[in-house]
């Protein structure tokens, strides 16, 4: 089955990484790379979104397309990016996103 | 105390011909219904007639079943349904399919047998309007038709199924309730009404948690499977919640009363034994197991001849089941001493021990369970523990101490009507009558029910 794992970023980790040195942030982007790396034969597709105040959103439902800045929903948490896996089943994609080492939530949804 | 629901599946005395070598308890070490205590005594009437030999489709011939019979009834559907539910999922490779089916035969059994008297063969007899029906249902599905054509009892199952199955209704994944819902159904099976006649909720209510659960396992791919080692204490873990849930929900609603509705502790007690076989590796099982049985061994002297709840403090103590009790607190030693592996249960399974073994309220060795409270806010760190350990602590350093540590848990249990009450009781040992009835007239205005009140009270002293 194919998934898709969203990573969700929080402000506080927003905050975090704002906060880092370069060390750390180098780092910090070596664990992301590793963990592609680790589960390369599992992800078939990946991608890493630019920062939300670059979105825009439309809405189809009025008579009018209407266009606004920003996301979907205006939140705390913004989905950061993505990656496809193809795995047996839900406990696999459980087993890849555990070990995902940036930001704190992970949201797992099949491919319909 | 009540002892049904376990007792007569088919292992009663003189019906072990018709019972498969592999049920669940085929232990003795594991198996309630293997002690004395728990024959059934007043075999129902219906027991004795089951050598019409009608073997697959086997009907016995008797109707009237007697007032116990309700729940023996329910011992067999649970004993049975779960195995039937196994044994087709793992034939269609389709849960959702699968449960419809059992669910199916379930009500089929549930209508006809305090009818006809219940067959010589439940399995069997399960298995047969399973496959027919689904033969029937399932005609467009030329893939199942031809494996439910392959469908008989009894499935040459190498091990039991069953615990695959409890892990995929426990899966994380899906809403508590709807684990409650898919559990209590898939593995014990209750039918739909049962369970929102058991929780109080509208059965369409229950109808659609299990109809959504059942796709998402579908729709998101959750597995039918033992999870892997390295996921399996924590998939444990939420299964136990279940058990453990079910079993509160069971000893907090059950009043003589309500003694008619389903007891959802006996399933709860089922589970935790069903799964203490499957599981032997896992001490929290035993330590869940013990828990219950250890509560339950006390029963008898949780209602007063009007019905009325008994404080710990003031129950009749001889009432209390002993050997029950030495049981259960030998489960959990061995349990302990084997593994090596305290958890929260193990440990508040060692609390009901100590109240349950104490001789009197005044005997009890309130040192030993400030030490278990210390080590379970240890393990499972909560308000509520550290609430509980607070009126331990009052028994062994006095009420300043316990009023004290209250204080601190004001920010986390303000709206607990539980922590004014046992904020009360101190300040009233205290000598501050006026702060106790202010706190008393909080409490009163968090607790709805007056019953709970008076439980929650009861359940305060159990410490």
């Amino acid at each position: 089955m194919k998934y898709v794992l969203m990573f969700v970023e929080t402000e506080q980790f927003a905050r975090q990484l704002e906060e880092m040195g370069e060390l750390e942030l180098r780092q910090a982007y070596e664990a992301v790379g590793q963990w592609f790396t680790e589960h390369a034969d599992k992800i078939t597709h990946h991608a890493h979104l630019a920062p939300v105040h670059t979105a825009t959103t439309m809405r189809l439902d009025g008579a009018e397309p209407v266009i606004t800045d920003g996301p979907f929903v205006e939140g705390k948490e913004v989905v950061s990016g993505f990656a496809e896996v193809e795995v047996a089943d839900l406990d696999e994609a459980l087993k890849i996103a555990r070990s995902w080492p940036a930001c704190p939530i992970v949201e797992i949804r099949p491919l319909s | 105390m009540s002892t049904t629901g376990q007792s007569g599946d088919g292992s009663a005395p003189g019906s072990a011909g018709d019972v498969p070598a592999d049920l669940p308890g085929h232990d003795p070490r594991h198996d309630p219904r293997h002690d004395p205590r728990h024959d059934p005594g007043g075999n129902p009437g219906w027991g004795r007639d089951r050598d019409d030999g009608s073997g697959d489709r086997g009907e016995g011939r008797d109707g009237g079943l007697g007032a116990r019979s309700e729940q023996v009834l329910a011992g067999v559907v649970r004993e049975h349904a779960s195995r039937l539910a196994a044994a087709l999922i793992s034939l269609l490779g389709d849960f959702s399919a699968a449960e419809d089916l059992v669910q199916d035969a379930v009500e089929t059994a549930l209508r006809r047998w305090p009818v006809e008297g219940i067959p010589q063969r439940p399995q069997a007899w399960l298995y047969t309007v399973a496959r027919r029906r689904g033969l029937d249902v399932l005609r467009r599905e030329s893939n199942y038709r031809a494996k439910l054509a392959e469908l008989r009892w009894p499935e040459a199952a190498p091990t039991d199924d069953r615990l695959r199955l409890i892990f995929t209704c426990c899966h994380p994944a899906l809403a508590p309730e709807a684990q409650i819902a898919l559990t209590l159904r898939v593995v014990c099976g209750l039918s739909t009404a049962q369970i929102a006649a058991a929780f109080v909720v509208p059965e369409p209510t229950v109808a659609q948690r299990i109809t959504r659960a059942k796709k998402k396992i579908g729709q998101a791919g959750i597995p039918y499977r033992i999870p892997a080692d390295e996921e399996l204490p924590g998939r444990l873990r939420s299964v136990l919640a279940v058990v453990y849930l079910l079993f509160n929900e069971g000893y907090l609603s059950s009043t003589p009363e309500h003694a008619q509705a389903r007891d959802l502790v006996d399933d709860a007690e089922w589970l935790a034994a069903l799964l203490a076989q499957l599981a032997p590796a896992e001490p929290e099982v035993a330590g869940l197991l013990a828990l219950i049985r250890l509560h339950r061994a006390r029963g008898a002297a949780r209602f007063d001849e009007r019905g009325r709840l008994v404080l710990l403090a003031d129950q009749d103590r001889t009432r209390w089941d002993r050997q029950a009790i030495e049981q259960a607190a030998a489960l959990l030693t061995r349990a302990a001493r084997a593994h090596r592996r305290p958890g929260p249960y193990q440990v508040q399974a060692a609390i009901a021990a100590c109240h349950a073994e104490a001789a009197s309220f005044e005997e009890t060795d309130w040192a030993q369970i400030l030490v278990l409270y210390d080590m379970l806010t240890y393990l499972a760190p909560s308000p509520v523990t550290r609430m509980h350990r607070a009126v331990a602590l009052r028994h062994v350093h006095g009420a300043e101490a316990a009023l004290a540590e209250l204080q601190e848990l004001e920010h986390d249990l303000a709206r607990y009507g539980l922590w004014h009450a046992t904020r009360a009781e101190l300040l009233r040992e205290l000598g501050r009558a006026d702060e106790a009835r202010a706190c008393d007239e909080q409490a009163l205005a968090l607790t709805v029910n007056p019953a709970q009140q008076a439980l929650l009270s009861e359940r305060l002293r159990w410490g």
